[in-house]
């Protein structure tokens, strides 16, 4: 199989394989931590991190594991990576662990890692596998912040609030005083609303750009 | 035939090297973050109990002088762990965990400083999962309403109206939420009673004790 370009890999994973936008995977988390731009932006960075850090530890075994073992074996190395952050993010930010602290765990269970280690990073070698995964984590951390900054502008008027106490990062709090709030945007339902208008806006541009929605 | 025996081995061995190298990953993590944990863990108790309990008020560590409690029928939860704050020998104030089982989507936990008239000095939710927007006033982040438990005991206001107003009672509840406050108003209310039943025999125990106590109010927490 000949191997795709850095550049087709990024704008594979960023735009035409999104994994929220067009694989629709990993809507879990992405629906669920997406309440304000903090949540999703530590959530996005971890994914990021076990993406990129899984695909090119899938890809240095894939020759040394067989078939019939292979997915046990990814999960196992996808576990161990995901621990290994959960614990790094609860001894250097705890408090971005206590607020994602369910969540962490949960990339685990992200079916885009699963499926980029046995879709890609077992096909290739680590340096493409780990661009892969970085770009594929990319495209999910963008989908997973812009949904977080819609839902916190609308139901709090507010844009990443907290930045100061979880990342440290107090320069990027913005708010509106006395915004009533809409509650709607917080709760799951603001979630799939802005999600769908999301994609809505994807296939809008896919149709002006290509003539076809796919 | 005879391959196949030796085919699954092969596939076992490769498991087991994969899963030792998960194990040696994992175990070289927990070495190198095992004490900062710790550290931010100890930091973060301190820092809620001092949100509760004015240092001003004690001079012992109230997170070494504690005991075990089990009383589900007041507390709410099947173990609690409760702080004594001394100041020389004469006891101050305890703190409590506590749970309100019956939130609107789940138990809400709560951390509750009583000092040595039954009154409270401070009350903080740790952990919930109540509705964004309606029911998470309850936290101090969000709106002052935990705070209006500050200087209250039994009978100010009188039994009767350790309610939400809605039901006759003293405390507020929130526009579109009252299950919320009405949960963490009849929790702190038990916390309360407990105290003022059992307070002296938790002060008297040694620090590492486990009490028991199968007794419950008139009004136990709702079965979770």
């Amino acid at each position: 199989m000949s191997s795709p370009t850095p550049r087709a890999i990024l704008e594979y994973g960023l735009s035409s394989g999104n994994v929220g936008l067009v694989q629709m995977l990993g809507l879990c988390p992405l629906l669920a931590v997406s309440n304000n731009a903090v949540n999703a932006l530590g959530l996005g960075l971890a994914t990021v991190l076990a993406l990129t850090a899984t695909n090119a530890v899938v890809a240095g075994i894939r020759r040394a594991t067989r078939r019939d073992v292979r997915i046990p074996a990814f999960i196992l190395v996808i576990a161990a990576v995901v621990t290994a952050i959960e614990l790094s993010m609860r001894a250097f930010l705890p408090a971005l662990h206590a607020v994602l602290g369910l969540f962490i765990p949960l990339i685990v269970t992200n079916c885009a890692l699963m499926g980029r280690a046995e879709a890609f990073a077992s096909r290739h070698d680590p340096a493409r596998a780990a661009l892969d995964g970085f770009a594929t984590g990319l495209g999910f951390l963008w989908v997973l912040l812009a949904i977080g900054a819609v839902r916190e502008a609308l139901g709090e008027g507010s844009l990443f609030a907290g930045a100061g106490a979880l990342l440290g990062l107090p320069g990027l709090e913005v708010s509106v005083a006395g915004y009533p709030g809409f509650v709607l945007a917080l709760l799951p339902i603001g979630a799939f609303g802005v999600l769908a208008c999301l994609v809505a806006l994807r296939q809008a541009w896919r149709l002006r750009t290509t003539g076809s929605a796919a | 035939m005879s391959g196949a025996p030796r085919e699954a081995l092969r596939a076992a061995a490769q498991l087991a090297l994969a899963g030792l190298a998960a194990a040696v990953l994992l175990a070289g993590t927990w070495a190198l973050t095992r004490e900062r944990i710790a550290e931010g863990e100890r930091r973060a108790q301190r820092e809620a109990l001092q949100i509760v309990l004015p240092a001003a008020l004690h001079d012992n560590d109230p997170i070494a002088d504690a005991v075990t409690v089990r009383a589900p029928g007041w507390l709410g939860q099947p173990e609690s762990i409760v702080r004594r704050a001394r100041r020389g020998d004469a006891p101050v104030a305890l703190v409590l965990d506590a749970t309100a089982p019956d939130g609107y989507s789940g138990p809400i936990r709560l951390l509750i400083a009583v000092d040595q008239g039954g009154r409270v000095l401070g009350v903080r939710v740790t952990a919930h999962a109540e509705t964004p927007g309606l029911g998470d006033d309850i936290e101090a982040g969000r709106s002052d309403w935990i705070t209006r438990f500050t200087g209250r005991a039994l009978g100010d206001p009188d039994a009767a109206r350790w309610r939400v107003q809605r039901e006759g009672g003293e405390f507020a509840q929130f526009a579109g939420a009252t299950v919320t406050p009405r949960a963490v108003v009849a929790a702190v209310r038990r916390a309360l009673q407990f105290v003022a039943e059992h307070g002296d025999a938790v002060r008297a125990a040694d620090a590492g004790a486990t009490l028991s106590f199968d007794d419950a109010p008139a009004d136990p927490p709702p079965a979770r």
